[in-house]
């Protein structure tokens, strides 16, 4: 392998890792926060993909120019964390934080069943496809090989950006002390006047305007079809399982870590590239179960 | 003397007549197609065709008087669901001629249970070739062409038009599909045209949503031709990317099944890539497009859907077609006013019908010899996408090995000789 394909693979690597890891900050912020895995998630993502690209379909016909497609995404971003996130977390996941885990995780699963029909039901079944977003940044050609911008530059940037955001958002203001001090014991957070019930939905609102954006920037790149939200959910888990749940940084290193194996495999040895991001994940949790970053709980009792 | 003769010619004509079966209120059919999961984008326009073709039939009073119902059975839901589904609708609910299925794992599921329930079952979208080479049926027929003709004529035209290209790469689906017609490409190219190099093999995923990777590996390669038999989303997404980064110009494209996704693909499927359509299916077909029934039924499918048929409504078409045909052959045939099964089964034996492309027949295997349109993409401004000049259309027979003989073994034994060999003809557009 001489420096070129590295280079390239690395490429790939990165502006992959960049999308899965947007979709699973989300996912790791809610289970940090409220312990819950939320495999709904995945609906989540595919709802922002799908708002995204009825938007921008809806306002390009009105004549706006391509770049408006930006702040689409972010109003379906937004859109979905509050619509949908909003209600989940008042209506459902309210009433079931101290039922065992098993019952979450149903009540999660259940929501993601139900969403994915909703979608077949506005949607239909045909694909969509709406890239003016991309192609209104154009391309960039590196060692003979023709990239997107989109794609190299500024989904990475995003990424980037969301982490960092994130971490200053939850050590340096007051909102995300509250959310840190809550994550950290519920009873006596709420013992010196914090509202967890407020703490949660927020955070949850949050979370879920991560899926929907993270729907929506893939949004350009990808057909827009039932199913994808399935997809999504098992490689951000994996992800997420892999850096331990709950940890920021560490899904950012893990989602890194499986978009450049995916994408040296598919240089190397492309039979495994669909492989690689649960080998990944069985050959981290068989050393350390609790996952690279995570540390072994404490029973409390 | 009169008498005489005419008595005897009731009693030659008694036994006749008691072997017809009764005459049904309806003829009651069932048809498995996805309504749910990615192959929806076939399995929805076939059952709205199939919508349209009954309610056309049934509108002139349908076969000798009795019209059709159909019950369709949503093969999104799972080989379990669809196996139970597909029992209840032949046995309970008295269906008298099954139709199934898209898929070709749930053909070879369903060909040996029609065979048990001895219903007859029209094998209507399938491609897999194996059906018929490893097992013979007696209910069981397939009003289409297979896997082997879909890929031998994409090899003809890639042969006939681009005979100097060098370097291949194959970008397919990761399941039965992908790696079956690849496996058919590449042992007929390997046959017609030894020196051609396969510079890259990749199955990504069934319905993987990101190529970014294979494509940049393809930019690298710079491989002459890319084949991807891929279908759907899957396709489109493949094809929206190499086309965003330029991979499209350096590289011949060849899509057997892109002719199903040119509307959705739209602008982004440039100019000289190579399409193929599972058949003689175009919304434009060359021999078919001016006449009469061929332009009404693509005006009621506009005003039913809103979109152009794809592959998957000629096949139905197809189905349908030999359904009818052999129902009015068999009542022919026999004198009756409706046939019994034995009655129906030889009716279809060596069947010819014809739906919305050229007329087919059946072979003594009951394998469909279906013709082959291929052809290259071209931008005209007429359509908001793209549509096809250079249309070659193949003769079904030549593309088909000999009853009894295993494709890859034939496929093996062809050599140089067999594109130009093939009847074809040639339209500009």
């Amino acid at each position: 392998m001489n420096l070129t394909i590295f280079l390239l693979a690395l490429f790939d690597g990165i502006s992959y890792a960049a999308l899965v890891f947007i979709v699973a900050l989300g996912l790791t912020l809610i289970f940090g926060v409220m312990r819950i895995l939320n495999v709904a998630h995945g609906s989540l993502y595919a709802i922002g993909a799908y708002a995204t690209v009825s938007l921008t379909g809806f306002f390009l016909a009105l004549g706006f120019a391509p770049v408006f497609a930006f702040p689409l995404m972010l109003v379906s971003a937004v859109l979905v964390g509050v619509l949908l996130g909003g209600p989940i977390e008042w209506l459902l996941l309210r009433r079931i934080y101290d039922k065992p885990e098993v019952l979450q995780l149903l009540v999660t699963f259940a929501v993601f069943m139900i969403l994915e029909d909703v979608q077949r039901l506005l949607w239909g079944t045909q694909p969509y496809f709406q890239a003016s977003a991309l192609q209104a940044l154009g391309n960039v050609t590196v060692f003979g090989v023709t990239y997107t911008v989109y794609q190299l530059i500024l989904l990475p940037l995003v990424a980037i950006c969301l982490l960092f955001g994130l971490r200053f958002f939850l050590r340096h203001t007051v909102i995300g002390k509250l959310i840190l001090a809550t994550t950290e014991d519920r009873e006596a957070a709420q013992s010196i006047g914090i509202d967890a019930d407020r703490v949660f939905l927020f955070t949850f609102v949050v979370g879920a305007v991560l899926a929907g954006l993270g729907g929506a920037l893939a949004s350009p790149t990808t057909s827009i079809l039932p199913g994808m939200g399935a997809d999504m959910i098992v490689l951000s888990f994996a992800v997420v399982a892999t850096a331990g749940l709950g940890q920021i940084e560490g899904a950012a290193v893990t989602a890194l870590m499986i978009g450049l194996g995916r994408s040296f495999a598919v240089y190397v040895w492309p039979e495994v590239a669909v492989l690689v991001p649960y080998l990944i994940m069985v050959l981290v949790l068989l050393v350390r179960p609790e996952g690279l970053f995570g540390s072994p709980v404490a029973r409390k009792i | 003397m009169k008498t005489l003769l005419t008595t005897s010619a009731l009693c030659v004509a008694m036994p006749l007549a008691a072997m017809a079966a009764d005459k049904p209120e309806t003829l009651k059919i069932g048809m498995t197609t996805f309504l749910t999961g990615p192959a929806s984008v076939f399995g929805v326009p076939a059952r709205d065709a199939m919508d349209i073709f009954v309610e056309n039939l049934n509108a002139e009073g349908g076969i000798n008087g009795v019209p059709i119902e159909v019950t369709y059975i949503d093969e999104g839901a799972g080989a379990e669901a669809l196996t139970s589904e597909y029992r209840r609708v032949a046995q309970t609910e008295g269906a008298e001629v099954m139709l199934a299925s898209i898929s070709s794992g749930n053909c070879q599921t369903l060909a040996p249970l029609a065979e048990d329930l001895k219903v007859p079952n029209l094998m209507w979208d399938c491609g897999t070739q194996r059906i018929f080479e490893e097992q013979s049926y007696d209910y069981v027929f397939r009003p289409q062409g297979n896997a082997t003709s879909e890929m031998l004529a994409a090899v003809a035209y890639l042969l006939k038009t681009h005979p100097d290209f060098e370097t291949i790469a194959v970008v397919n689906q990761d399941y039965a599909w992908g790696r079956d017609s690849w496996d058919i490409f590449h042992t007929a190219l390997e046959a017609m045209k030894p020196g051609v190099k396969v510079v890259g093999e990749f199955f990504p995923k069934f319905g993987a949503p990101d190529f970014s990777t294979e494509i940049s590996r393809l930019q690298a390669l710079r491989p002459d031709v890319v084949l991807s038999t891929s279908w759907g989303g899957d396709l489109d997404t493949f094809v929206q990317q190499a086309f965003q980064r330029g991979l499209m110009n350096t590289s011949t494209f060849v899509l057997p099944l892109a002719e199903s996704s040119l509307e959705r693909l739209g602008s982004s499927l440039p100019a000289g890539h190579i399409v193929g359509a599972r058949g003689d299916h175009y919304f434009l077909h060359p021999e078919r497009r001016d006449d009469a029934d061929f332009k009404g039924f693509m005006e009621q499918y506009k005003d039913a859907t809103g979109d152009i048929p794809v592959y998957s409504v000629f096949h139905a078409s197809q189905a349908f077609a030999a359904l009818k045909t052999a129902y009015e052959k068999a009542i022919a045939d026999n004198g009756v006013d409706w046939p019994d099964e034995d009655q129906l089964l030889a009716a279809l034996d060596g069947l010819e019908f014809q739906g919305l492309g050229r007329a087919l027949h059946l072979r003594e295997d009951h394998q469909g010899v279906e013709s082959q349109l291929m052809g290259t993409s071209a931008q005209t401004g007429e359509y908001p996408f793209a549509t096809l000049e250079n249309i070659m259309i193949f003769d079904g027979e030549g593309l088909l090995p000999p009853v009894g003989e295993a494709s890859i073994d034939w496929i093996k034994g062809l050599d140089a000789s067999f594109a130009d060999g093939l009847s074809v003809k040639t339209y500009e557009n």
